[in-house]
C-alpha cells in the first residue's frame, strides 16, 4: 500500500513539473504569436516592400507614410558605429586577460568586466546624456550632441563586456598543447597569439562579436535617450537619427490601440525580433561547431 | 629583433584595450557617485517628490522598483526552476527537448522592448490589468524567465551523475533524489542565477514603459492594480520630460546612484557566491 502511495506521489510531482515547464514555454511561444497577430495587419495597407524600402516615416501625417528605411538604416548605423568600439576593446581585453594578466589580476579584471555587463542600460543612457553628450558637444563643436555618434559610442561601451567575456571563454578553450607546439618551433608569445591561438579560437570570437551585435541592435534606452530621434535617412554620424527600437519606445505610448500606426510599430518589432533571432542562431551554431572541432562535446 | 618589436606593439595595444574598458567602468561609477552623493540624504530616500519633481525625495520610485522586482520574481521563480528541473531530470532526450532548449536560449536574446509590447497587448489590454504593478511584474517575469531557466539548467547539469546514482541505489525515488540530492547541490548555482535576475529586473526600463511606470503619483500605490513609479523610468522621465531640466538632472543623479548601488550590490553578491562555490566537485563551471 505504502509503495503505491509512493508511486502516486512520484507521478504527481512529475506531472506538476511538466505542466509548469510547458506553461512557461507557452508564455514564451505566445510572444511570437502576439507579435505576428498585431503586426501583420499593416501589410494589408502597405505592402511589405514599400514598408521596408519606403524612405519616409510619417506615421502621424494625413495620409500617413509607413516606410521604415530611415529607422532600419539608423539601427544599422549605430550598430556599425558601436562595433568599431566594442570589437577592438572587447577582443583586446580578452587577449589581455588570456595572455598577459597574472592569475590574480585576471580574477579581478574578469569580475570588473562582469560588473560592467550588469550595469543597467538606463544608467548608460543617463551617463551618456548627462556627462558624455555635453562633453562631446564642446570637444567636437557639434550643433547637437544627441546624434548617432554619441549613441554608437555608449552602445559600444555597453557591448564590450559581452564581446570580452565570450571571446575570453573561447580563448581559454584553446588547448595548451597548441601553444606549446608553437613555442617549440621558436615563435614568441605574440606570434603564437596571432598565428595559433586567435585562429584556433576564431569561430568562438566571431560568435562573441555576433552576440554583441545582437545586443546592440535590440538596445532601447540608450538610443532613445542619445540618438536624437529624427526619423530621416542618416548621412553622417553627427546628426540625429531614430533607430527601430527608439521608434517603438517613443511612439507606442501615444498611438491608438488597433490603428495603422500601432500595427506598424508591431511590424517593426517583428523585424527586430527576426534580426536578433538570426544573429543568435548564427552565433549558437558557430560556437557549437567550434566546441566540436576542439573536441569539447556539446 | 623585428619579432620582439611587434610583440611589444601588440602587447601594448591589448593592454590599452583592457585599460580603456576598465577606465569606462570607473568613469561611469565615478561621475555618478560624485554627482549623486550630493543629493542623497535621509529625506531624499524617504520623502515624496515636491514642487513638480524639482525637490523632495524619491521614496515612491524606490518602493515601486521593489514591488516590481518582487512581483516578477514571485512569478518567474517557480516557473523557471520547475522548467529547468523538468528539462534536466524528467524530459526524454528527444528532438522536442532540443527545440525547447533552443527557443529558450534564443528568447534570452530578444530585445526587451519587444517584451514590453507583448506585456502591453496581453496584460494591459487583453487581460485588462491596465497600466499596473501586476502588468509590469508579469512582463518583467517573462523577460527574466529564460535567464532563470538557463542558470538553473546549468547548475542542475553540473551536479555529478554519480550523486544521483548513489541516491537511487539507496532506494530513493526520483523525486526524493531531486529534492534531497540534486537541488541542494545545485542551490548555489540556482541562487546566483536568481540574484542576477533580480539585478537585471530592477534596472530594466523598456518593458515597463507601457506596462507599469508613470512619472508622478500622488502617494504610494494602493494595490497591485495601481500605476507605479520606478527608479529606472524616473531617471528617463527626469531627463526627457518636465520643465526644469537643471534641477531635475540633480535628482536624476541621485536616482542613478541608488539604482547603480542596488544593481552592483546584487551583482557582487552573485559573483561572490559563484566564485565561492565554483568547481566544488572539481568540474563544471
Amino acid at each position: 500500500m505504502k509503495f503505491s502511495m509512493r508511486g502516486f506521489k512520484e507521478k504527481l510531482y512529475r506531472n506538476v513539473l511538466s505542466i509548469l515547464a510547458f506553461s512557461s514555454l507557452f508564455f514564451l511561444g505566445s510572444i511570437v504569436l502576439v507579435l505576428f497577430k498585431e503586426g501583420l495587419p499593416i501589410f494589408k495597407k502597405v505592402n511589405f516592400f514599400e514598408f521596408v524600402w519606403g524612405r519616409f516615416w510619417y506615421p502621424t501625417y494625413e495620409p500617413p507614410e509607413f516606410g521604415i528605411l530611415p529607422l532600419l538604416l539608423a539601427s544599422f548605423q549605430v550598430t556599425l558605429g558601436a562595433m568599431f568600439v566594442c570589437v577592438p576593446l572587447g577582443i583586446g581585453s580578452a587577449l589581455y586577460l588570456n595572455e598577459i594578466a597574472s592569475f590574480k589580476q585576471r580574477k579581478i579584471m574578469k569580475s570588473l568586466v562582469e560588473i560592467l555587463a550588469m550595469i543597467p542600460s538606463i544608467i548608460y543612457g543617463f551617463f551618456g546624456i548627462a556627462i558624455l553628450v555635453p562633453f562631446l558637444q564642446n570637444l567636437l563643436n557639434l550643433p547637437t550632441g544627441l546624434c548617432a555618434f554619441s549613441a554608437s559610442l555608449v552602445l559600444g561601451i555597453m557591448a564590450t563586456p559581452t564581446v570580452c567575456s565570450i571571446s575570453e571563454d573561447a580563448l581559454s578553450y584553446v588547448p595548451r598543447s597548441f601553444k606549446e607546439a608553437s613555442f617549440a618551433l621558436g615563435a614568441n608569445r605574440w606570434q603564437t597569439l596571432v598565428k595559433v591561438v586567435i585562429p584556433a579560437a576564431g569561430s568562438g570570437i566571431s560568435s562573441a562579436v555576433i552576440l554583441g551585435m545582437s545586443r546592440v541592435v535590440g538596445e532601447t534606452m540608450v538610443v532613445l535617450m542619445l540618438a536624437g530621434g529624427a526619423a530621416v535617412i542618416p548621412k553622417t554620424f553627427f546628426e540625429p537619427v531614430r533607430p527601430m527600437t527608439a521608434a517603438i519606445a517613443a511612439e507606442m505610448g501615444e498611438v491608438a490601440m488597433g490603428s495603422d500606426h500601432y500595427h506598424a510599430l508591431f511590424a517593426i518589432a517583428i523585424i527586430l525580433f527576426f534580426i536578433t533571432f538570426v544573429f543568435n542562431v548564427i552565433a549558437e551554431s558557430i560556437s557549437r561547431k567550434y566546441r566540436l572541432k576542439l573536441g569539447l562535446g556539446q | 629583433m623585428k619579432k620582439e618589436f611587434s610583440q611589444k606593439i601588440g602587447f601594448s595595444f591589448i593592454s590599452l584595450c583592457m585599460f580603456l574598458t576598465v577606465l569606462f567602468l570607473f568613469s561611469i561609477i565615478f561621475f555618478i557617485v560624485v554627482n549623486g552623493i550630493r543629493v542623497i540624504s535621509w529625506e531624499f530616500l524617504t520623502q515624496m517628490p515636491k514642487e513638480a519633481m524639482t525637490a523632495g525625495g524619491i521614496a515612491p520610485a524606490i518602493v515601486g522598483t521593489f514591488y516590481l522586482t518582487l512581483g516578477s520574481i514571485i512569478f518567474s521563480l517557480p516557473l523557471g526552476i520547475a522548467c529547468a528541473i523538468y528539462l534536466c531530470e524528467y524530459s526524454p532526450k528527444s528532438y522536442v527537448v532540443n527545440i525547447i532548449r533552443f527557443s529558450i536560449n534564443n528568447l534570452a536574446g530578444v530585445p526587451s522592448v519587444v517584451f514590453g509590447l507583448f506585456g502591453l497587448t496581453i496584460f494591459v489590454k487583453y487581460l485588462g490589468f491596465g497600466v499596473s504593478i501586476l502588468s509590469g511584474s508579469l512582463t518583467l517575469a517573462i523577460l527574466v524567465l529564460p535567464l532563470i531557466i538557463s542558470a538553473s539548467n546549468e547548475a542542475i547539469l553540473a551536479v555529478p551523475q554519480s550523486l544521483r546514482e548513489a541516491s537511487l541505489s539507496l532506494g530513493a525515488t526520483k523525486w526524493q533524489t531531486i529534492k534531497k540530492v540534486v537541488l541542494p547541490t545545485a542551490l548555489p548555482g540556482i541562487l546566483t542565477g536568481i540574484i542576477l535576475s533580480i539585478g537585471r529586473t530592477a534596472g530594466e526600463t523598456a518593458p515597463i514603459l507601457f506596462t507599469a511606470a508613470v512619472f508622478y503619483l500622488k502617494g504610494y500605490p494602493k494595490s497591485i492594480f495601481s500605476e507605479v513609479m520606478a527608479l529606472p523610468y524616473h531617471i528617463y522621465a527626469l531627463m526627457t520630460e518636465g520643465l526644469y531640466p537643471d534641477k531635475q538632472v540633480k535628482i536624476a543623479f541621485g536616482c542613478a546612484l541608488i539604482l547603480l548601488f542596488l544593481v552592483l550590490l546584487f551583482s557582487s553578491v552573485a559573483i561572490y557566491l559563484r566564485n565561492k562555490h565554483k568547481n566544488i566537485y572539481g568540474y563544471g563551471n
